[in-house]
């Protein structure tokens, strides 16, 4: 199987896909079949495409498939590929439902065009978790979402969604409709009921007459018959290739060099010129003035430009521009914000917590009465937790390229959001949206640093001022110092425990609540009575998602302090929490099957020791036991086991490879993640003290899944990551009886 | 706003290399760095920028053979020598060579963007010892950051292509 994403081999075909082009006919040049799922019952898709070009009861079609007169069919994915798989999941998915032959099944991104929308993504990140399949398809919430999704140019790719949502939602329906259409053109040209056609690896069978053919016989006649809005879908037995460990199609380019990623682009028939820039060391602030006489000297120095909020050097190379933009003296004005260290900030996180006292903020979550509980327990504990700013990191370092000609502007980069990307270039130059194209390759990884645009318009700017093409490349270091963060947060966690060591009230106060909305409760645990208030504090650094996003520091509040509440009890913290779920089957099978890979409670070498944590995030249960060697005095990773319940995995290998790297990035924010503030900037610069988890740091990892069925599923690429740091950090209080309520660990064991 | 106006053109010193094996004569001044000479005058891109001071490996090549962080190695270092990138490392009409079979058995990689430089370490490593231990593997590897986090994968990986481990088929997956 091939991959037919831009960095194969023939770049700029991806950027002259016209949507027009195949949605016009609904007929490929030359014969064939292009699917899309309609909404509206009864419109075939040729019909659609006026509609989706604007007008009055206008309704979106959200993703495709087309078949061509050689058998290949093509899924066009909506998403971006950052590594999660997902391009070939969802075809995976497509190719099932539609009964495809996978050797013939090819990937291609869909462009950054409004009718790419991913309606049931969006509709997820407005609803969550609330309604199940049959709700999803239900054709006016899907208008209604569509439209949703529009007016906030979804087009989107996050929150561990796109196998749930489009792929559930929209690939699937796309399959198995595609192949309705396609019986359905047989039956007639056979003349026998579509009932008694059969299909297989992309051919129709009629037993009874002996007759058979291949999907690219009928693909033309299969334009013409009506679509079915609600196909019948398959059930998990009946499933060829989901659930299967299909490799993936992207792989081949991503070890010959030949994957196309953002930083790689290079426009045909363009000369390329490259910028390095300078942003404001503290967020907020814009240039003074500027001392660039010795960069204008240097070497291959085109234009040097002053764009007040930022400063950028166009040379003939990176190179030279960044040796260049290095000497530059800039003088920034005054930052209002009265943060200047971390220490600071936790002061600001403080104020508002003690301003919330025990009763106060804004509730988010209530269940019974914990504060009297809490007063008449037979035992009661608290404690304050901090988790630090974190940089995201990507291994491709932030860039764009950017051209500005003749009233349009043309964008490469590597983007988790294109069309919000259009959208905000296009305010930034005053363009239509029309006027801009985003062109998107692979993402040289993301975790919520590309959800935004800032790289974009900036880059826009720099092509604008320059009349001519320009790459805009980030240095590690800007990245690292002057983009947007994971955000710090504080917490004051209250526990009453019973006369039986029972936890029976639980009080959750923090600062920072932004998504998911439900991170900060502790909801799968049976607490008689929960109290759980956001007290707001300002941050000094700009937010952005993070892997996991509020999960990733909740997570290490709340059990972190369930395994406080388990020692108090004198109990085992894993079957503490076992007790706790009582009346949650799929939680409890988890927590069991986890305590069976690690051989919880077995013997353990000398000095050694096994935390446990479990979160639910994203869909998807997730118990993890991690094993430390404290011997040396210094937390060493020994062993990582992970136990997953996404109520059915797609492609076990591609999740478990995702599960494998959530743990790997909580690790690494757990052992080593932290900005500190100096005068309002950032310290930490590049991966010399922004460390990362190495090989020979990262322990062994086991992930085992469970398919506990029948329930919306579940995402991959966040669960992972929220059970590392608690699980890592109680397995040190195992080992040392030090308890760690502030992250990173490794500076605690200097 | 702007400073200065006209673009112009300057040529620079000429450098010279085997590239993969090919002559090349490359527009660079001697400082530049082998990265950047390769990925933006003689455009081959394989190769990736991600920290700029040699502490992620995701640029690395072979100078005669030897891994080398090309992003602070100047182009003037390969002088008249032979440089290997990641689009170097495979046999003849695009074979793979087993370290990256061994990438694909496994499923190594994730977003893929530091699997060049991972491979091309890889590569080094198992040339030199065809039978690494664990320790030589962290030894060899660990110049190299993941940030997708495929480490356990990469070392089963060089066990698979090292013939320590079998390589997983599609059903054991």
């Amino acid at each position: 199987m091939n991959d037919l994403t831009p960095g194969e081999k023939e770049r700029s075909k991806l950027a002259k896909w016209s949507r027009r082009g195949f949605i016009g006919a609904g007929v490929l040049a030359g014969g064939g079949l292009l699917i899309g799922i309609g909404v509206r019952p009864g419109n075939p898709i040729g019909k659609l495409a006026p509609k989706v070009a604007g007008g009055a009861g206008e309704q979106l079609v959200n993703s495709w498939v087309k078949i061509d007169t050689n058998n290949i069919i093509t899924a066009i994915v909506p998403h971006c590929e950052m590594g999660q798989g997902a391009h070939s999941v969802l075809a995976q998915m497509l190719a099932d439902e539609l009964d495809a032959d996978w050797d013939k099944v090819r990937v291609q991104q869909a462009p950054t065009d409004g009718s790419y929308v991913v309606t049931d993504t969006a509709r997820m990140f407005v609803a969550p978790f609330t309604m199940n399949a049959a709700d999803w398809i239900e054709p006016t919430w899907n208008g209604l979402f569509t439209q949703v999704a529009r007016m906030a140019d979804a087009m989107l790719t996050g929150g561990s969604s796109s196998i749930r949502t489009t792929g559930q939602h929209s690939m699937r329906i796309a399959g198995a409709a595609a192949r309705g259409m396609l019986v359905g053109a047989a039956a007639d040209e056979w003349g026998v009921p579509a009932g008694e056609i059969t299909t297989e690896n992309s051919t129709l069978f009629h037993k009874a007459s002996g007759k058979s053919a291949s999907y690219a016989e009928f693909a033309t006649a299969a334009a013409d018959q009506p679509m079915d809005q609600t196909p019948a879908l398959k059930t998990p037995d009946q499933y060829k290739l989901m659930g299967k460990s299909k490799a993936r199609t992207d792989i081949p380019a991503k070890i010959n060099g030949t994957a196309e990623f953002g930083i790689d682009a290079v426009p045909e028939g363009l000369d390329l010129s490259y910028a390095a820039i300078v942003r404001p060391p503290v967020p907020g602030t814009s240039v003074v003035s500027m001392d660039s006489a010795r960069a204008k000297s240097m070497k291959g120095v085109l234009q040097i430009l002053n764009m007040e909020t930022f400063v950028a050097v166009v040379a003939d190379s990176y190179w030279q521009a960044q040796q260049a933009a290095n000497t530059i003296g800039i003088e920034w004005s005054k930052s209002a914000s009265p943060i200047k260290t971390m220490d600071d900030q936790y002061a600001a996180f403080a104020a508002a917590l003690d301003e919330a006292g025990e009763t106060g903020g804004e509730e988010a979550a209530k269940k019974g009465d914990a504060q009297s509980t809490l007063g008449s327990a037979a035992k009661t504990i608290k404690a304050e937790y901090k988790a630090p700013y974190l940089a995201h990191s990507p291994m491709e370092p932030i860039n764009c390229t950017a051209h500005v000609a003749d009233g349009k502007c043309d964008i490469w980069a590597s983007t988790q959001v294109p069309l919000m990307a259009r959208s905000g270039v296009a305010e930034t130059l005053g363009f239509d949206a029309e006027n801009v194209t985003v062109h998107h390759p692979y993402l040289g990884g993301a975790f919520g640093r590309r959800l935004g645009v800032d790289e974009m318009t900036l880059a826009a700017r720099v092509a604008q001022a320059t009349g001519y093409p320009v790459k805009v490349i980030w240095s590690r270091e800007e990245d690292t110092q002057k983009a947007l963060y994971r955000c710090a947060d504080m917490a004051r966690m209250r526990a009453g425990l019973d006369g039986d060591g029972k936890l029976v009230a639980f009080d959750h106060v923090f600062t920072q609540r932004h998504d998911p909305a439900e991170a900060c409760v502790p909801a799968i645990y049976n607490i008689a009575n929960t109290s759980v208030r956001h007290a707001p504090a300002d941050l000094h650094l700009p937010f952005q998602a993070w892997r996991s996003v509020d999960h990733s520091q909740q997570g290490f509040f709340i059990e972190s302090f369930i395994d406080e509440a388990a020692h108090e009890a004198g109990a085992d913290p894993l079957e503490y929490r076992m007790e706790m779920l009582k009346g949650s089957p799929r939680h409890v099978a988890v927590l069991k099957k986890v305590r069976e890979i690690s051989d919880w409670g077995g013997e353990t070498p000398k000095g050694h020791a096994k935390g446990v944590a479990m979160v639910e995030s994203f869909g998807t249960i997730v118990a993890e036991v991690i094993e430390v060697d404290m011997t040396s005095g210094k937390p060493k990773l020994v062993n990582a086991w992970a136990v997953c319940d996404a109520g059915y995995v797609m492609n076990p290998d591609g999740f478990r490879n995702q599960i494998e790297g959530g743990i790997v990035f909580g690790l690494t924010a757990a052992m080593y993640g932290e900005l500190e503030l100096v005068d309002g900037a950032i310290k930490q610069s590049n991966f010399h003290d922004y460390k990362m988890l190495r090989m020979d740091e990262t322990p062994n990892i086991e992930v085992a899944i469970i398919n506990s069925g029948d329930v919306p599923v579940g995402g991959a690429g966040e669960p992972g990551l929220p059970p590392a740091a608690p699980a890592f950090a109680n397995a040190i209080y195992a080992a040392t009886g030090k308890r760690l309520r502030t992250l990173p660990i490794a500076k605690q064991f200097a | 706003m702007l400073i200065a106006t006209e673009k112009k053109q300057e040529r620079d010193a000429l450098a010279n290399f085997i590239l993969n094996g090919e002559s090349v004569n490359i527009d660079a001044e001697p400082e530049m760095p082998l990265l950047w000479a390769v990925r933006e005058k003689a455009g081959l891109v394989g190769t990736k920028f991600g920290c700029g001071i040699a502490q992620c490996g995701a640029c690395t090549m072979h100078l005669d053979g030897q891994p080398v962080r090309s992003c602070s190695t100047p182009v003037s270092m390969a002088e008249g020598r032979e440089v290997t990138t990641i689009e170097g490392i495979g046999g003849v009409d695009g074979m793979m060579s087993a370290v990256q079979q061994a990438w694909i058995s496994e499923q190594v990689p994730q977003c893929g963007y530091c699997q060049s430089g991972q491979i091309m370490s890889a590569t080094a490593l198992l040339r030199d010892n065809p039978s690494p231990s664990d320790d030589d593997i962290d030894a060899a590897m660990k110049g190299n950051i993941c940030r997708c986090g495929t480490y356990t994968r990469i070392r089963r990986a060089i066990k698979v292509a090292s013939g320590q481990l079998e390589p997983r088929s599609e059903e054991e997956a």
